[in-house]
């Protein structure tokens, strides 16, 4: 699985994993994940419920630290760092949650703000005016004053990007940006994902497995299952590619009920076996 | 064999959570004395509003309890005084256990039932909605962002509190003293200020601090260690109550011991 064969991304890597493990206690979510993600490039990382994206996500965001293995962003390796090293990263990154987690207590602008206020020095009326901008670029205009609670499940996604927008991130981070959301204002959040890659060039790394809309803004895509890359590729590729999992998952086909009791039975061990490898 | 192992398998638990609970102190305390000398200022309007709920919020319940408290100590107290004819001592005996212990204690217990509980009940909730997480990937400590205003609040707010509820324990001794013992208030209070030394105000302040670290300890460390799910924020939230009615007995414990062995050498 070499990636930098593909002649349309000759770009450089923006974060590269090597054989990257995570654990939870003694049980192991991520079994050695290599992959690299290009400057510029939309990522979207598929794969089913428990398959381990989430796990990545929170890993490469920080949140979780890799038991070993290396992620190597802007020059660092993120697995090996300080707190204050990577509080600085922290800062060239954005992220926006599954259900938006914006602070309830505090209104939609206050919200935006919050990295500013926090990490610069930029007086009131400088903030007032990025706060605006913001909300202008995800399409909430006007909402600064709204409380989060006042907002629609669409609407809090797009003010959760717009708070990572905030620090004008050079890596957007995205967690299940259609999750809870009916189809037409998940096409919304898709197309809000579309501009901003076209308007700012921005690498963004998506998680999901919403096929329609991984297809839709994705450059490349990794799917993730049990804890592996079973394949990676761009969207032509995956659509074109012949093996098992990845049909099964892009076919939508229902995992095989388990008939034979000594089929059963290895799976079991098998699961049993993982963990302590 | 069984036992033993499982009393030792209790005490590390509860060490370990003392060792958390300390770990959480020491934070709090580094952002509060040194962290704003590194250019990391208090959030001063945050630990300002939470000291709003945490002080002024509690004030009119505490007046009350801690009113009633005060009458019914007199009644228990006249109940045996009665008998020797002592019934001037009401206002002394009043006084004494309301400034040394339980005026920081019903404080204690009021402030957990409305401020601790509702640390758990919020740092919970934002763990759910992955808030705390937001927090950190943006670059921001929680602990310096939502604990260290909550232990400034406390630690500021419960001694006054404190002395708000030692004055109107006296307040409702005084109830009784002027109807059923020959007071009146101008006496009774007097009574009480020649009863009392500054260090039975002071002991009871100084544990109403310890208090308030204690509360704010368990009630955001329980706030935290919430995992996934609604349930989990209401199982954490009556914990943060329990375990905070526990320890603050213990430290009330450890704290009156000190000061009689003290006063006593």
């Amino acid at each position: 699985m070499d990636q930098t064969e593909n002649p349309a991304l000759q770009s450089e890597a923006m974060i590269s994993l090597r054989n990257l493990r995570v654990s939870y206690g003694d049980r192991e979510i991520l079994h050695g994940i290599s992959f690299d993600v290009m400057r510029g490039e939309t990522l979207v990382i598929l794969g089913g419920s428990g398959s381990g994206k989430s796990t990545l996500l929170r890993t490469l965001v920080g949140l979780e630290r890799p038991s070993s293995g290396e992620i190597w962003l802007k020059g660092k390796n993120i697995a090996a760092i300080s707190n204050e090293e990577m509080d600085e990263i922290r800062k060239k990154i954005g992220m926006s949650f599954q259900g938006g987690a914006l602070f309830g207590s505090m209104s939609v602008g206050e919200n935006v703000a919050l990295p500013l206020r926090e990490h610069t020095k930029l007086e009131n009326p400088t903030i007032e005016i990025i706060l605006r901008l913001k909300l202008d670029q995800v399409g909430l205009a006007g909402f600064e004053n709204y409380m989060p609670s006042q907002l629609s499940g669409g609407m809090k996604k797009r003010a959760a990007v717009a708070r990572a927008l905030a620090m004008d991130p050079e890596i957007l981070f995205f967690d299940e940006p259609s999750a809870g959301l009916d189809p037409i204002i998940a096409a919304g959040v898709d197309e809000l994902i579309l501009d901003l890659k076209k308007a700012f060039h921005m690498t963004i790394i998506v998680v999901t497995h919403e096929l329609a809309s991984a297809f839709l803004i994705a450059d490349r895509m990794v799917l993730i299952d049990k804890g592996n890359v079973v394949a990676i590729g761009t969207t032509q590729e995956m659509r074109a590619s012949t093996h098992p999992r990845v049909r099964q998952f892009l076919d939508r086909v229902p995992e095989p009920e388990v008939s034979q009791e000594l089929d059963y039975l290895q799976m079991l061990t098998e699961e049993n076996r993982r963990p302590s490898r | 064999m069984e036992l033993a192992s499982q009393i030792g398998g209790s005490v590390t638990d509860g060490l370990a959570y003392l060792g958390a609970l300390a770990r959480l102190g020491v934070r709090a305390a580094y952002f509060t004395f040194v962290a704003p000398f590194q250019g990391k200022p208090l959030r001063m309007q945050r630990a300002v509003s939470q000291a709003m709920q945490v002080g002024v919020g509690a004030l009119p319940i505490l007046s009350l309890i801690t009113f009633f408290i005060g009458l019914i100590l007199a009644l228990q107290s006249a109940y045996e005084l009665r008998k020797f004819g002592a019934l001037t001592f009401v206002a002394s005996a009043v006084a004494i256990s309301m400034t040394r212990e339980l005026g920081p204690l019903i404080t204690a217990v009021i402030v957990i039932g409305r401020s601790g509980s509702a640390f758990a009940a919020e740092i919970g909730t934002m763990k759910v909605t992955e808030e705390i997480d937001a927090l950190e990937t943006m670059a921001i400590d929680p602990i310096h962002f939502l604990v260290t205003p909550k232990f400034l609040a406390m630690v500021v707010m419960l001694p006054c509190l404190t002395t708000w509820a030692n004055f109107m324990g006296i307040l409702g001794g005084a109830l009784f003293g002027v109807a059923q013992a020959d007071f009146t208030v101008v006496t009774y209070v007097k009574a009480s200020l020649d009863a009392l030394f500054l260090r039975d105000i002071l002991s009871g302040l100084a544990k109403s601090i310890m208090f308030g670290i204690t509360i704010t300890a368990v009630g955001c460390h329980e706030g935290l260690s919430t995992g996934a799910g609604a349930e989990q924020v209401g199982r954490h939230t009556t914990r943060a109550v329990v375990v905070s009615i526990f320890l603050v007995i213990l430290v009330d414990l450890v704290f009156t011991a000190l000061f009689f062995f003290l006063s006593a050498g």
